[in-house]
């Protein structure tokens, strides 16, 4: 094992593949000479060259497309988006071209693309810089969408996404670009797309929670700890396909579960987990399924404000104490 | 990098009305490790007296000026061109009849008029080899790559033997062997599509280059300027080529451009622009092949405007009342088939009741695709489940 920062281990999981396989390439603004917004791509243009590690104008619509066109002719596309927010000025390209070439030519068109980039909320950066965007890539069928939480995962769900014939929205967080873990360094890392990881073992309550909503979970389980009740919690790592077996057994042997998601809670991953979660145990819950997401607002500015805008350790334990029926 | 000085270029007040465009970092040839001039800008502020004045001349194929000899046709590839236009118009014109014997159902869009501008197209390319790339009105550029009548009817049909088994439609025809990168029915939202597939013949280092076709309504999508400016700065092997049909939907092109005179709009990137005459298949293959030979094939994208005129309304639907009294039949007297007709019987390439014949038996041929599209199955009903994604047994939500 190695310890790097998360944006080390995209950046090992980028390089990895592309030194694997010369259809490879990464294209975005500012990936190339500046070395990435957020350096993830640091020194990539000094390893691959200008033909594979490709800046881009500021042109999300035109850069997105030009990479599904590849990705139709034989190219394997690593686009990067500086956040996801500017992803909307490509929306149509993917959400409508990506996803559905295969579908409308009968088969005969693969669209191995990755787009990926920061997701969520970064601190005080107000409304238009703050979306979460999981919920709402994952409603278009024939896209999947990754969001890891640690360096590890990131590394490896990120080469899996690189090996997928399908278009696949790999979500990043600023704020977790520095975050130093454990990284594997075993040779060909790769974690399937679709599995979820049992972060924390505990019998009381069942805790859901990707990207940096899995961190909150994890401080909250051990709040609760001090409290005497275990949580267990379950980072579902890929967002679509959502492996809901993982949870559903989870929750079959805690009969309470929470779901964090820093997204506006209306027609959220919170909101999908809780139906799914319903729809396949109900008879095993012993409590109202209870979700802790940012509230049904634009992200705001002011710190006090944002402070209240963003999922929680101190909501979560309380929920999860609603949910065991002690408070 | 270390060997370059970091430092401004001696700019001089000229020098701001010139500046050049940097290198494409796309080499093509997958070998180019270092940057060509690094990242700092080379433009000058030092303003220059003024006005500033440019010349620009752009290129135009009219109608009637070309002979198939100089175009490298044969006398019986002459017969295949007409051929392969009269295929288009009787297929189009049975769909319109299919259509009302809701044997075909959604949007149809007709492409009755501008036949000339698929067929001079697509014989001016290596089918199956470069890439063509089309709007919604797609069944004559299929026709014209050489999708049979018999898939593409099918797939009008929603019939499991179309040419995307019946999951596309009218707006969605592809066919991956020959390149056919699809009819694409948002507007304007194939266009980055095109620079990509383009991006990808350069990128392997291969000859090949993607026409790029649209309407004259996808210019006015943001889509077109980024897919321009792509292909402008990593010099793709791309022809963007408006079939400006003259109405968008029902919004007359000039009442819809601030700059109606579409061929100019390729100079905002430094295009090599061009306008040539829709009606005429020598005109249209002319064009297409200097714009590919001479600047595609050199990565240098370039903009051809093909001017022609769609005789039906938009869709099947539209009874076209917006426009000009004898308007129609004033376009249609300049009729693309007619023109190649005459000009097959005054160079005496074919009689006109052998011509009449060929259109017999394309009648039959489109007759037979209908027949045969009839006769075919519907897609099973698990197909709805399948080509979503590559991935084996993907755990849809039940």
């Amino acid at each position: 094992m190695a310890t790097l920062q998360f944006r080390e281990a995209l950046r090992a999981a980028m390089t990895e593949e592309m030194e694997r396989d010369d259809d490879i390439f990464l294209i975005g603004e500012e990936v190339a000479e500046y070395d990435g917004a957020y350096k993830v791509s640091k020194g990539m243009l000094d390893q691959f060259g200008r033909d594979r590690v490709i800046d881009s104008p500021i042109s999300e619509l035109g850069f997105a497309g030009l990479g599904i066109g590849a990705a139709m002719n034989g190219l394997r596309p690593i686009v990067e988006f500086m956040t996801f927010n500017f992803s909307f000025m490509a929306f149509d390209q993917v959400v409508n071209n990506a996803p559905n070439m295969r579908y409308m030519s009968g088969g005969q068109f693969d669209v191995p693309i990755v787009f990926r980039g920061p997701n969520g909320a970064a601190g005080q950066l107000g409304a238009t810089h703050s979306n979460s965007t999981e919920a709402l890539y994952a409603n278009f069928p024939g896209l999947k969408v990754v969001s890891p939480s640690v360096p590890d995962d990131g590394k490896g769900l990120l080469k899996s996404a690189i090996r997928d014939d399908d278009p696949v929205v790999f979500l990043e967080s600023e704020l977790m670009y520095g975050l130093k873990d454990e990284v594997s360094e075993e040779d060909d890392y790769t974690i399937p797309l679709g599995s979820a990881r049992v972060a924390r073992e505990g019998g009381d309550v069942t805790i859901v929670a990707h990207s940096k909503s899995y961190h909150v979970a994890m401080d909250a389980a051990e709040e609760l700890e001090k409290d005497g009740y275990e949580a267990e919690v379950i980072d579902p790592r890929t967002i679509k396909p959502l492996d809901i077996e993982t949870i559903v057994e989870s929750v079959v042997k805690t009969n309470r579960c929470v779901v964090i998601d820093e997204s506006n809670p209306f027609a959220s991953v919170a909101s999908e987990v809780t139906q799914q979660v319903q729809d396949r145990a109900f008879d095993y819950l012993d409590a109202p399924i209870l979700r802790v997401t940012a509230p049904d607002t634009p992200a705001p500015y002011a710190p006090n404000l944002m402070d209240e805008y963003m999922p929680g350790v101190d909501e979560t334990v309380e929920k999860c104490k609603r949910v065991l029926y002690t408070e | 990098m270390a060997d370059q000085q970091n430092e401004a270029p001696d700019a001089t007040a000229e020098d701001a009305a010139t500046t050049e465009k940097r290198p494409s970092p796309l080499s093509g040839d997958g070998a180019s490790e270092e940057p060509i001039e690094g990242p700092w800008t080379h433009q000058s502020i030092d303003i220059p007296e003024g006005p500033i004045e440019e010349t620009v001349s752009f290129d135009t194929y009219p109608a009637g000026q070309y002979g198939h000899g100089e175009l490298g046709f044969e006398d019986d590839e002459v017969l295949d061109l007409l051929r392969n236009m009269l295929l288009q118009r009787r297929f189009e014109n049975r769909c319109r009849q299919m259509y009302q014997q809701q044997k075909i159902s959604g949007f149809l869009h007709l492409y009755i008029g501008q036949e000339a501008v698929s067929t001079g197209s697509a014989n001016a390319v290596d089918i199956g080899e470069d890439s063509i790339i089309t709007a919604y009105r797609d069944h004559g550029m299929g026709l014209a790559m050489g999708l049979t009548p018999e898939e593409c009817m099918a797939e009008l049909f929603g019939k499991k033997t179309g040419c995307s088994k019946g999951k596309g439609g009218s707006m969605h025809f592809f066919d991956r062997e020959k390149k056919m990168m699809g009819g694409h029915a948002i507007v304007g939202a194939h266009l980055p599509l095109g620079a990509g597939i383009a991006f990808a013949h350069k990128y392997r280092g291969e000859d090949n280059v993607c026409l790029c076709f649209f309407g004259d309504g996808a210019m006015h999508q943001g889509a077109f300027r980024e897919a321009c400016n792509l292909a402008g700065i990593y010099e793709l092997p791309i022809v963007f080529v408006c079939e400006n049909n003259q109405y968008a939907m029902g919004t007359a092109v000039d009442r819809a451009f601030s700059k109606p005179d579409l061929f100019k709009h390729g100079y905002n990137f430094d295009f090599p622009s061009s306008l040539a005459s829709g009606m005429d298949v020598f005109s249209v293959n002319k064009a297409i092949q200097d714009h590919v030979e001479n600047y595609a094939r050199d990565d240098q994208p370039s903009f051809l405007e093909v001017r022609t005129y769609r005789y039906q309304g938009h869709s099947i639907t539209d009874p076209a009342e917006y426009r000009a009294e004898n308007e129609l039949d004033e376009r249609k007297s300049e009729d693309a088939i007619v023109r190649l007709e005459k000009y097959i019987v005054d160079h005496d390439i074919a009689t006109q009741e052998e011509i009449d014949g060929m259109d017999d038996e394309v009648t039959q041929t489109v007759k037979d695709a209908i027949d045969a599209a009839d006769a075919a199955d519907f897609p099973d009903e698990d197909a709805l489940y399948d080509d979503i994604y590559a991935q084996e047994e993907y755990p849809f939500i039940a």
